[in-house]
């Protein structure tokens, strides 16, 4: 629970160093009326998943916390919060804000890296091989290229 | 009408019986999808990791079509939001967009803020009179009950959309199924997300997300569960069977894209439509008809 984190007056100091960071996500406009939580499919099936408590701890700039728990992934990203929050948080967008932090500061699953590179160096998450054109040339469809020059262009220099 | 086909990465490799339909119906309303062969991933998949690399991907695609003087259609629920999305956020001209152009000049490409996407239901919904899609069509449908799914990314976040359906009380799936006379039918939860995104992080809590749904629309003896979006139709239609080994539940419900439906009663036949290669076999719908 919030109300048990100790050193509010750390976190809220740390707070507005990210604050920067998550974009205008609006989170001091939560009136704590608890809608996200409520419509979220995952927190459904799972309690420990809890939008508005992501709210609430990345307000008070808990973030480190917050990735530490890896619990972000398990958002679907469905929108559903974001388009029901009654004040205009924009909860859906925290959610990516602090999955994008995730990647930086290491918490973030396996899977999801290996995507991010995969896209990187073939700009597909699944690769086009000569395999499957010759499947889609048995289906009447069109080949398409098996390799990607415009990425690594697009992308070098920032790449991880 | 033309526009520039924007496949994605999913469609072409793991549902191409989407693609088949999907181009048939096109065909048939006379519809041009311009194949693009320089398009690549959307950059969705990467919002959650890089949202500026994400964001150039996208902006990649849309100086595509602008070039090509055309406006995007997509198959694919994700790429339509996602790439309406940085259409939306490059609209004007300001520093996000120099940040941008400044990568693309590197391939010789600039955008200008011009590109428009749209799903090709929504094409189908706004730019086909109900009228003149009736012409097509051979087959009456009236026989079965189907459910939908819109699925999130359709319509959300709906502050992108212009307000082309509501995203709380959506209906132009239904109006596009109810045209081939199929009856549209209600069930429990027809908003939920279908837990896709969850799969390579928490198989469970997305199957259970999934097996929701399948409940609900089993319930109501629903034919057919109708999707508009690859990833919906592998949460339902390729996991029933993983489904049935994890959880022993066996749904046997078939998931139709609603390309595929519209083929129907189009006349065509379940090869064309790619109707073989559902993982729930249809057989027992087809049969209704003769295929
Ligand atoms: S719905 Fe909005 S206002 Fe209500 S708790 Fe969630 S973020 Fe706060
Ligand atoms: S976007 Fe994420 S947090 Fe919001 S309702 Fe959906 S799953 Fe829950
Ligand atoms: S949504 Fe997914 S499949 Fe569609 S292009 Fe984007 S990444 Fe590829
Ligand atoms: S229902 Fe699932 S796959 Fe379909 S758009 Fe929503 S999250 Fe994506």
């Amino acid at each position: 629970m919030i109300e048990n984190i100790p050193n509010i007056r750390a976190g809220l100091q740390f707070g507005h160093e990210v604050a920067k960071q998550l974009g205008d996500v609006r989170l001091s406009a939560c009136l704590m009326c608890r809608t996200c939580t409520a419509v979220c499919p995952i927190t459904r099936l799972n309690d420990s998943f809890n939008p508005f408590r992501f709210v609430r701890l990345a307000l008070f700039g808990y973030i480190e916390e917050v990735l530490e728990s890896g619990l972000i992934w398990l958002c679907s990203n469905c929108y559903a919060c974001q388009e029901k929050c009654p004040h205009g948080v924009r909860v859906t967008d925290l959610m990516t804000a602090l999955k994008n932090l995730g990647i930086k500061t290491g918490h973030v699953p396996r899977e999801v890296r290996l995507q991010m590179n995969i896209i990187k160096d073939h700009g597909r998450i699944y690769p086009i091989d000569e395999f499957d054109n010759k499947k889609r040339e048995k289906l009447s469809l069109p080949s398409l290229p098996t390799s990607c020059e415009a990425v690594s262009t697009l992308f070098h220099e920032n790449r991880e | 009408m033309t526009y520039a086909f924007f496949l994605g990465c999913t469609i072409p490799a793991r549902s191409r019986s989407y693609e088949m339909s999907s181009r048939k119906v096109a065909e048939k309303l006379d519809f041009e999808l311009r194949d693009m062969k320089e398009f690549i991933c959307c950059g969705y998949p990467m919002k959650a990791s890089d949202q500026v690399s994400s964001e150039l991907m996208g902006a990649y695609n849309l100086s595509l079509a602008e070039k090509a003087g055309l406006d995007v259609c997509t198959l694919c629920s994700s790429c339509a939001s996602y790439l309406t999305e940085v259409a939306y956020h490059l609209a004007e001209e300001g520093p996000k967009r120099d940040e941008v152009n400044k990568r693309l000049s590197r391939l010789g490409l600039e955008y200008k803020g011009d590109t428009k996407v749209r799903h090709f239901v929504r094409v189908l919904y706004e730019e086909v009179e109900p009228k003149e899609i009736k012409k097509y069509f051979k087959r009456d449908l009236g026989d079965l009950k189907i459910a939908v799914h819109y699925g999130c990314h359709y319509l959300k976040p709906s502050e992108i959309y212009d307000n082309f359906d509501l995203a709380d009380h959506p209906k132009s799936i239904e109006k596009l199924v109810s045209m081939t006379g199929a009856r549209v039918v209600s069930y429990a939860g027809e908003q939920n997300c279908c837990g896709g995104p969850l799969l390579p992080v928490d198989e469970k809590t997305a199957l259970s997300l999934a097996r929701e749904k399948l409940d609900a629309v089993s319930d109501v003896g629903a034919d057919a569960l109708c999707v508009v979006c690859p990833f919906c139709s592998v949460m339902y239609d390729s996991n029933q069977k993983t489904m049935l080994s994890g959880f022993g539940t066996k749904f046997d419900l078939p998931v139709l894209y609603l390309t595929q439906l519209l083929g129907l009663a189009m006349g065509f036949g379940k090869k064309e439509l790619g109707l073989n290669m559902n993982v729930v076999k249809p057989t027992q719908l087809l049969k209704k008809y003769f295929i």
